[in-house]
């Protein structure tokens, strides 16, 4: 019997379809996994519309498949609703490191030389998740996470 | 029940696949890329609201059932929204009414007494307040902008304002969504929109227009011809190869 710990592991080895530096785990999509008669995973979307939310379920089901899990269900849950305060915070080193600003209150710092004077030229970005900025100091233009 | 769901769901819906006409043809790029969003979240909200119809129909449709296989005075969508793009000033002029009216409508739900409309509410109004803050933004920028783009700006305000009474006529059903506890009047956000309405008016130095008439019809199904064209080009491939999938 597979334990839910081996499932959350198996879980953080499956990188975000858009992000991939991050998994779904740090993006905190993946809300609960109960073991029982079957595995159950309950996933929520990070915006309503966001493509990559069909191709998580696919990614979840091939890598749990993968592993031997064979009574597997997937269950989204709207409620409560996702914030960007669930990304982990392990999660927006990495996000820096990538040259995406984290999620944070207020203008985000530049990923690239942690200037403090960054200018958003458009409220959204390149994903639903993300707005675009520009760094005024190092002049490089990068994406930054919404705070939702 | 299923009657409210759809005046939700077709409302995002309608107004999502309008905003995503522009997708490709958008004044700048940055605009062309918040557009697409907008219509992205607008179409998911729209899965969620008619997911939940369809379910509580109990006949088998889902979400892409009621959006493709349905006719125009089935949709239950408000007047507002199945107004064609026009120019760039139309379109954000009737996503900023909406926008305003939608996340006041949202905030309301997000006390309903039935769970499933809550939670759906909860989802999008985070959404929504992230459109009106850009279509705020925007209205007040272009109409206190330069004369072409103020003259714009009124204009588009102008043909859009018998379009706004509608968001807040009460009928039976209103009555009895709101006897029930699943949501408010829609009269009872008329003093809070208009307030509102104002303050940015005043900023974006737009003149609210006086005429109080109101064309109706779009919650009980009379659509104008612009719907019906809408929906030919929405919904042709699912009625010439009904069931495709890829």
């Amino acid at each position: 019997m597979v334990s839910e710990a081996q499932i959350w592991r198996w879980l953080a080895e499956v990188p975000d379809p858009e992000i991939p530096v991050l998994s779904l785990v740090d993006l905190g999509v993946i809300r609960a996994v109960e073991v029982g008669k079957e595995v159950l995973v309950k996933v929520t979307p990070t915006y309503s519309g966001c493509p990559a939310t069909a191709v998580i379920t696919l990614d979840i089901e091939a890598k749990l498949r993968e592993k031997g899990v064979e009574n597997l269900r997937l269950e989204t849950c709207i409620s409560p609703p996702w914030t960007s305060d669930w990304i982990a915070a392990e999660a927006h080193e990495k996000l820096r490191a990538h040259g995406i600003a984290p999620p944070r209150k207020g203008q985000p710092a530049c990923p690239r030389c942690g200037s403090a004077n960054t200018t958003r030229l458009s409220a959204f970005g390149s994903t639903p998740c993300k707005s675009h900025y520009k760094c005024a100091d190092c002049l490089e233009p990068f994406d930054a996470f919404k705070c939702i | 029940m299923f009657e409210f769901l759809l005046r939700m769901g077709d409302n995002t819906l309608v107004l999502g696949h309008r905003v995503s006409e522009w997708c490709g043809h958008a004044p700048v790029l940055e605009e062309d890329i918040a557009l697409a969003n907008i219509a992205l979240d607008l179409i998911g909200q729209t899965r969620l609201w008619l997911g939940l119809a369809g379910e509580v129909e109990g006949q088998g449709r889902d979400a892409d059932a009621l959006a493709f296989r349905r006719d125009a005075w089935d949709f239950r969508n408000l007047l507002l929204v199945e107004r064609p793009n026009r120019d760039f000033g139309h379109t954000l002029m009737r996503q900023f009414l909406f926008d305003l009216w939608h996340l006041d409508r949202l905030a309301d739900l997000c006390r309903s007494a039935d769970e499933r409309v809550a939670g759906i509410a909860k989802k999008c109004v985070k959404e929504a307040d992230y459109h009106l803050e850009r279509s705020k933004d925007l209205i007040i920028r272009l109409g206190d902008g330069t004369d072409e783009s103020h003259a714009r700006m009124q204009a588009a305000l102008e043909a859009l304002w018998p379009y706004v009474g509608e968001m807040f006529t009460d009928d039976a059903l209103d009555m009895e969504m709101a006897d029930k506890g699943i949501a408010p009047l829609p009269s009872a956000q008329r003093a809070r929109f208009g307030a509102a309405l104002n303050g940015v008016l005043s900023q974006a130095m737009l003149t609210r227009p006086e005429s109080d008439f109101a064309r109706q019809g779009g919650r009980t199904g009379t659509h104008s011809e612009d719907l019906g064209h809408m929906l030919a080009t929405m919904q042709f491939l699912q009625r010439a190869y009904p069931d495709a999938r890829w």
